[in-house]
């Protein structure tokens, strides 16, 4: 039996150029097993350009991504089976019900025993309620929830998590935050997030990755990382990333 | 090639379907619509014609098989645009689900919804108006699976277009049967046309079996020869236009299109 490999996700000098524009520049970090990963930076850093590559839905100029060691380019559809995804800007389709939705996306993902892992799902994001109810009417927050019951359908080895909290009042927020550490420590799963959340970051990621230009600038321990670099918090880093990127990466 | 996610792309449309008087409705609303309209047009042509010519079979029997193959070619870019309305790209395509399993789920629910308009019509036509398709024998198969198929490449292809072009080239799709049919000799033979037109019409399946059907009305024998030229050429349009569909994905993922399809670049 193939014993699966120890990072879940492998990056290597990936690089995206549109044009003139250098979005992602020849970039590589792992996630390992029961890590979770933030991935943080300002807006147009290269956060969302990098995830897309990740999720198949955008071709990378240069560079390799390696998914449960299956290399995403040659093994598309292989690679994709070990992954799902959430992001803020891409909720479920509001003309379905959630049951629907979880349904399609199962039968797509090749999910066993489906309907058990939709009852669960439905059980764990406590949509009992709206399981009949189309996804277009549910509040932000419920949605969010919908579309974490359908990242999590294939007990995916890489979840993909961009913003999965935004535009979410703190106490459903602080809910997903416990949900999906929960869901990260049962399994093998790892888990790669993007947040403007420092606060969120420094609770739940185990290593930030730092974004810039499309350059990594920082890596480390989000608790420990703001005092390497003279900063007082998470955010006072952010801050300086997005500012003035070029005296940290002085340092 | 796994056949339950193209399944799952079928059994998206059904859910649509279902409880959707606004899809369902279409599906035979303006099939209907034509059938009856030109039922009784036909049933006038025949009162008026000293010659005899039955233009039942010649005329609402075209517009019947006309109207299939525009229904097939709607099944495939209806199941479509529901991914374009849903903005649901990046859900659908950053999933293991390959283009050619997505493909054949529009193809799936092409096939339910143009069988469902193709029934209602067969029942008006014949109940109301008399067609009998009896006359064309075994040679109605060919016709449909030829009309069917090309339906389903022009479907493939009016999707790359809107999927190249964004969600506003939705308007090019629509009038793609209206602007073939003059050249694929629907109501009247291909030797009516001009040259040009005509060689047009040579290139395009639809035209032999239009051209069969009128010579089996007029009480000769079908084309078999023109026929499988209609199928050749067929088979060569439904590989194009999965050609046509892969490039404009790849280009799709290569330019980030996918990801931000709203945006309409056409860059």
């Amino acid at each position: 039996m193939e014993s699966a490999p120890a990072k879940v996700l492998s990056v290597t000098k990936l690089t995206k150029r549109y044009r003139d524009t250098l979005a992602v520049d020849g970039i590589s970090f792992d996630v390992g097993r029961n890590e979770i990963v933030g991935l943080l930076g300002p807006n147009g850093a290269g956060k969302t350009t990098t995830i897309n590559m990740i999720l198949g839905v955008l071709e990378p100029t240069s560079g390799s991504i390696q998914i449960q060691g299956l290399d995403l380019g040659k093994y598309r559809s292989r690679a994709l089976q070990h992954t799902n995804f959430a992001a803020v800007y891409a909720p479920l389709p509001g003309n379905l019900t959630v049951r629907e939705n979880l349904r399609i996306f199962g039968l797509i993902y090749g999910v066993p025993k489906l309907d058990e892992r939709m009852e669960y799902l439905i059980r764990e994001f406590e949509l009992e309620r709206f399981r009949d109810t189309k996804c277009g009417v549910l509040s932000s927050g419920e949605q969010t929830r919908a579309s974490l019951a359908k990242a999590m359908l294939n007990s995916p080895d890489l979840l993909l998590l961009d913003e999965p909290t935004a535009s979410l009042d703190p106490a459903i927020a602080r809910e997903v935050r416990a949900k999906i550490r929960e869901f990260a420590s049962r399994g093998d799963v790892g888990v790669l997030w993007t947040s403007h959340n420092m606060y969120e970051v420094q609770e739940v990621c185990h290593r930030v990755l730092f974004l810039s230009r499309g350059n990594i600038l920082l890596e480390g321990d989000p608790k420990t990382l703001p005092g390497e670099h003279g900063k007082e918090s998470l955010e006072d880093l952010f801050i300086t990333v997005a500012r003035e990127p070029l005296e940290l990466s002085r340092i | 090639m796994q056949i339950g996610r193209s399944g799952a792309i079928f059994l998206r449309q059904l859910y649509l379907l279902r409880g959707s008087p606004a899809r369902v409705v279409p599906l035979f609303g303006w099939v209907a619509i034509d059938i009856v309209l030109w039922g009784f047009i036909t049933r006038y042509l025949n009162s008026v014609s000293r010659s005899g010519f039955n233009f039942v079979p010649a005329i609402l029997g075209a517009v019947l098989l006309w109207d299939f193959f525009s229904r097939v070619m709607q099944g495939v870019t209806t199941a479509f645009f529901e991914d374009v309305w849903s903005r649901n790209f990046l859900n659908i395509f950053a999933t293991p689900l390959s283009i050619w399993e997505y493909l054949l789920g529009l193809v799936f629910s092409s096939i339910f919804t143009s069988s469902f308009g193709l029934v209602v019509m067969l029942v008006l036509a014949t109940a109301v108006f008399g067609l009998s398709f009896i006359g064309y024998g075994l040679m109605l198969i060919p016709f449909l699976l030829i009309l069917f198929a090309f339906g389903i490449a022009l479907g493939i292809v009016a999707s790359a277009l809107v999927l190249r072009l964004g969600p506003a080239a939705e308007w090019f799709v629509w009038p793609i049967p209206a602007l073939i049919s003059p050249f694929a000799g629907v109501f009247y033979p291909l030797s009516t046309l001009p040259a040009w037109m005509q060689a047009v019409a040579h290139v395009l399946p639809p035209a032999y079996v239009f051209e069969s059907m009128r010579s089996i009305v007029a009480g000769h024998p079908g084309s078999p020869s023109g026929l499988a030229a209609g199928a050749c050429l067929v088979v060569v349009y439904i590989a194009a236009a999965c050609r046509v569909f892969a490039s404009v994905y790849r280009r799709a993922v290569r330019t980030g299109l996918i990801a931000r399809y709203s945006a309409e670049s056409i860059n």
